[in-house]
């Protein structure tokens, strides 16, 4: 508390009321508006903490008479998103996958809900525009591990292949390393493949033992002429498109021990306007069969 | 005697003093009632504490400085609800000794990347993340995969968890090496794992003892996936 307020003879102001060592301050008091304001800011920080939630009590809080909660907005602006485009939602979720693609302005509104949550969901794997990569297939092209029409996508997509929903797709391919095949026999069978269905020339290779082989424990699944079993998820061979490279190393070892791989079911995750949406989407991409 | 301020001023001892108790008063009414009031733990169903091998991935995940980069914290925006799932709530990192919400996002949020690709991806995205994602700025973490996790830790780490609150069980403890292992073992069997951790996600590991990014992954894959949301309500979690 200023102890010694007095007037200051040259100035005509009074000064603050302290001293050190005989030296005097001015008391040169802030200007008006500046000290309104700020009393203004305490009025409002003042009613802001009758109306919002604000001071913790013991058990609970003070929740604030205009009943605000960031959640609860949040999701109420979600709601209104949601409730812009519901009409085509319902549209969507109604109506089969044919006949969307019969209305054009409702499959321009799902392609573009499709091609934005593929964007979100599928990219980080099979590449923007569907390109795939190494292990996660190309869905722009004529060739499907589990087939390409609209239904087997909305299968695929749905339950995901090899993940943890009940009626997932699934198949696996023996490890034939695991003494079902000896490494002479691998050896021999990717000959076989590498020759006949991969087209490259190997001069002096004998690929009569690989064929026997192959007939035996792969055709079932790949099929005789390795035109592939979509029943299984099985990759045609002879179609020159390769899920993880084409190197006959990598048929070695994938025969030696698969690498089997999963998709997710995002039926668990999408809402059924949006899974249609991404299942046309993929279907646009190039490789969509009727 | 009138009183004068003159005289805490010229009492140094007082002067702290006073001026501790007036600044810690702001600090109690702020944080202390967070340990009493109710709503600030949400009352969900799901949320275990982490198996020990998702443990030894979340402390690869502090060590390699994830958090630098990745949020787990899906806030209560409407855009980040439309682009990463429900909203964070309290509960989901109630174990978390500390928790990993982040303030950075040069990477995505992670807090419900769990389940959303696959195992395989993962593995490929944390060696060379550019493989996967063309125009991404990870490092590359190959190296987390010549590393085995030093299983012989993990059970200190849940005691000392258990010091400050993480229900681990004397059972937990016990089988705490064993169900580390069986996480990353395909050919494991995993019955008893997934009664005490329900919904640990499987790596597929060579059964010689799991390797650190096969810890990480098992990590990231169960973030966010404990609790289902269509379990509570809007209302109960709006409180």
């Amino acid at each position: 508390m200023p102890t010694d307020i007095e007037k200051d003879e040259i100035s005509g102001q009074y000064t603050t009321g302290h001293e050190w060592d005989g030296l005097h301050e001015l008391n040169t008091p802030l200007p008006k508006w500046w000290l309104y304001t700020f009393y203004l800011c305490i009025a409002v920080a003042m009613a802001m903490f009758v109306l919002l939630p604000s001071i913790p009590w013991v058990h609970s809080y003070w929740h604030g008479t205009l009943g605000y909660s960031s959640r609860k907005v949040a999701m109420a602006e979600y709601a209104k998103m949601e409730s812009l485009h519901a009409d085509a939602s319902r549209k969507i979720a109604a109506m089969s996958l044919a006949d969307i693609r019969k209305d054009p302005a409702l499959l321009e509104t799902a392609l573009t809900a499709g091609r934005i949550t593929f964007a979100n969901n599928c990219q980080p794997c099979h590449g923007a525009g569907g390109q795939g990569r190494p292990g996660f297939p190309n869905l722009a092209d004529d060739v499907w591990l589990w087939g390409g029409k609209l239904s087997d996508i909305q299968t695929t997509v749905t339950h995901g292949i090899r993940s943890s929903d009940p009626d997932t797709r699934y198949s696996a391919m023996p490890t034939f390393g695991d003494d079902i095949l000896t490494a002479q026999q691998i050896q021999q069978v990717a000959d076989f493949v590498w020759v006949n269905f991969y087209g490259h020339a190997e001069p002096g290779v004998d690929t009569a033992p690989g064929a026997k082989i192959f007939a035996d424990n792969c055709a079932a699944c790949h099929g005789d002429k390795g035109q592939g079993g979509r029943d299984f998820g099985a990759p045609p061979l002879a179609s020159h498109v390769h899920l993880y490279s084409e190197s006959r190393d990598t048929i070695v070892a994938q025969v030696t021990k698969p690498r089997l791989g999963v998709m997710p079911n995002w039926g668990a995750k999408l809402d059924p306007a949006t899974l249609k949406s991404v299942v046309l989407y993929v279907h646009s991409l190039g490789g969509g069969e009727e | 005697m009138r009183f004068r301020h003159e005289f805490i001023e010229k009492n140094a001892i007082l002067l702290l003093v006073l001026t501790l108790l007036t600044v810690s008063i702001g600090g109690i009414v702020e944080i202390a009632p967070l340990f009493t009031i109710e709503t600030t733990i949400e009352k969900v169903k799901g949320v275990r504490p982490y198996s020990p091998l998702e443990l030894e991935g979340r402390d690869i995940y502090i060590r390699e400085g994830c958090y630098v980069c990745h949020s787990q914290m899906i806030r209560s925006l409407r855009d980040e609800v439309e682009r990463y799932g429900h909203y964070s709530i309290a509960a989901e990192s109630m174990y978390d000794h500390p928790f990993q919400w982040g303030s950075k996002r040069i990477g995505p949020d992670l807090a419900r990347v769990g389940g959303k690709y696959s195992n395989d991806w993962h593995y490929q995205h944390l060696t060379n993340a550019q493989s996967v994602v063309p125009e991404s700025l990870m490092p590359h973490y190959a190296f987390l995969q010549k590393a085995r996790v030093r299983t012989n830790l993990t059970v200190l780490k849940m005691k000392a968890l258990r010091t400050v609150g993480v229900p681990y069980t004397d059972d937990d403890l016990k089988n705490a090496v064993a169900d580390e292992y069986a996480q990353a073992d395909p050919n494991a069997t995993t019955t008893d794992l997934l009664k005490r951790y329900p919904k640990a996600n499987m790596v597929p590991g060579d059964g010689r003892g799991p390797t650190e990014m096969d810890a990480l992954v098992s990590y990231l894959q169960v973030l966010g996936t404990m609790v289902n949301f269509a379990d509570t309500s809007e209302e109960q979690l709006q409180q």
